[in-house]
């Protein structure tokens, strides 16, 4: 406790990012440091779980203390510790999980284990004071692609996902086809925004009617069987406008879905969460859909949208006033589920 | 893999991919490695749907590449579903833990096999996927 406020660390190693954060209350974030290791995964073209797994290990020590010193607030402070320990790379979770045993165990305070995707709802809750469930999630990043009704803080039902390939995925591999590398999110969405949309038709896959399910797996295939029809006719390849066009066909169906979504559930707010989430013309879409129903869109900055620590604390200190703690043999688990 | 015929095969449409698929699944027996080769967009995903269907696996087979490997177990034996298109070398993958499901208890189906070759056990059954002719022709050889 500082000046009477609640206070988490939460520490986070699922994938690529090594992170830890100190959160006062659930909601005041006092401190987000995460070391990037992008740099070196743009080399081998995506996220490299060896290399993932050892830089963790290395920088997880300075990050835990950055994390204290950057919010001003010493290890004898920290109330309840936080920790992703599934969905993602069982190597770098692990490190994660470690970590966060060892600090719960030594200060003699609680420790929740948290499903890093509950974190990205969660990282809508220190940007918005205001935000209370019930409300409709969408989270989309590199490994998802779900819709998900959120009842409460820690009561959420997934209601579609992907049947195939996750959105963050669709488009990693379609910078690849069109070569424009690592990381495919951001290029994409940076080359979108000099192309036309319209210029190549990809198929938008709604799947069975009422179905809140996504298939992208196709697009990747549209993408390769363009390119090899333009390359025969000679003709030369604007990849800007390829780019915008695929982008639009992944974007439309996602921001439908999620709308619709809230319509039947009766939810007056879209919660979007994930790597996607800061799309650019993803967001602009979802506004623009969802205001003609009513319905307001919330978003996470794009350091929220990432993998970070603050999310990871939030969803643990809604946890922890709910009940739920975990063991000092919490274990990482690669595939955990919703 | 026993009673599955080596050589090229066309598949001309989906179909003719589930067929492979389901003898495939038929043939398994636990321990067993399919190592699927071949480009983006070529059908690897899809060929392991099919070969998850005639295990009875009835869980949705999505892509595995954000966390590697997904397992299934609700069909007649669990059924490891690897890409280890983000992997750099064998040794990777085993550091991932695949060593216990490579000699295991169900099917091990692995995309961009050719990157960890050099681990893959030397009866795996590998077959290499390709474009063919028409758009949605694909060529099967199995080595």
């Amino acid at each position: 406790m500082k000046d009477g406020k609640f206070l988490t660390l939460g520490i986070e190693t699922s994938c690529d990012e090594t992170a830890a954060s100190v959160v006062a209350d659930g909601r005041f974030v006092m401190s987000n440091v995460i070391s990037s290791q992008i740099d070196i995964h743009t080399n081998y073209g995506g996220v490299v779980p060896e290399i993932a797994s050892r830089k963790h290990l290395e920088r997880i020590n300075d990050v835990m203390d950055k994390a204290l010193s950057d919010a001003g607030v010493s290890a004898g402070e920290i109330d309840l510790i936080g920790v992703t320990y599934g969905p993602g790379l069982v190597g770098a979770l692990l490190i994660g999980v470690a970590a966060a045993k060892t600090m719960a165990f030594a200060l003699d305070i609680p420790l929740v284990g948290v499903n890093h995707m509950h974190g990205h709802i969660a990282a809508n809750y220190p940007e918005h004071h205001e935000l209370e469930p019930p409300f409709m999630a969408l989270v989309v990043s590199g490994g998802h692609t779900e819709i998900v009704n959120v009842t409460d803080y820690n009561k959420c039902e997934k209601i579609g996902s992907t049947r195939d390939d996750a959105a963050g995925e669709a488009f990693d591999k379609v910078a690849r086809v069109i070569g424009l590398g690592y990381p495919g999110g951001p290029k994409i969405d940076k080359a979108a925004k000099s192309g036309d949309r319209d210029a190549v038709h990809f198929k938008r896959v709604y799947l069975e009617d009422g179905s809140y399910d996504f298939s992208f797996s196709g697009l990747k295939t549209q993408a390769l069987n363009y390119l090899n029809s333009e390359r025969q006719a000679g003709r030369e390849i604007k990849v800007n406008d390829v780019a915008a066009s695929f982008q639009e066909a992944v974007v439309e169906v996602i921001a439908d879905k999620a709308v619709s979504a809230a319509l039947e559930f009766n939810r007056d707010k879209i919660v979007m969460a994930g790597g996607v989430a800061s799309n650019s013309r993803l967001r602009e879409l979802m506004e623009e859909k969802a205001s003609k129903h009513g319905i307001s869109i919330i978003k996470p900055s794009p350091v929220m949208c990432t993998d970070n620590a603050a999310m990871i604390a939030s969803s643990a200190y809604y946890a922890h006033l709910a009940g739920e703690s975990s063991g000092f043999d919490l274990d990482a688990v690669p595939g955990l589920e919703f | 893999m026993k009673d599955i015929e080596k050589g090229k095969l066309k598949l001309n449409t989906e179909d003719d991919t589930r067929t492979l698929g389901l003898r495939i699944a038929e043939a398994a027996e636990p321990g067993d490695v399919v190592a699927l080769i071949g480009d983006l967009g070529t059908g690897k995903t899809a060929l392991t749907r099919y070969i998850a269907e005639g295990l009875g696996v009835r869980e949705q087979i999505s892509s595995p590449t954000f966390t590697i490997v997904k397992e299934y177990k609700s069909g007649r034996m669990p059924l490891y579903h690897f890409d280890v298109y983000r992997l750099e070398s064998g040794e990777e993958l085993l550091d991932t833990g695949a060593e216990d499901m490579l000699d295991g208890d169900g099917l091990c189906v692995i995309e961009w096999a050719d990157k960890t070759a050099d681990v893959l056990p030397g009866d795996s059954l590998a077959i290499c996927l390709e474009y063919g002719e028409s758009e949605g022709e694909r060529i099967a050889e199995i080595l």
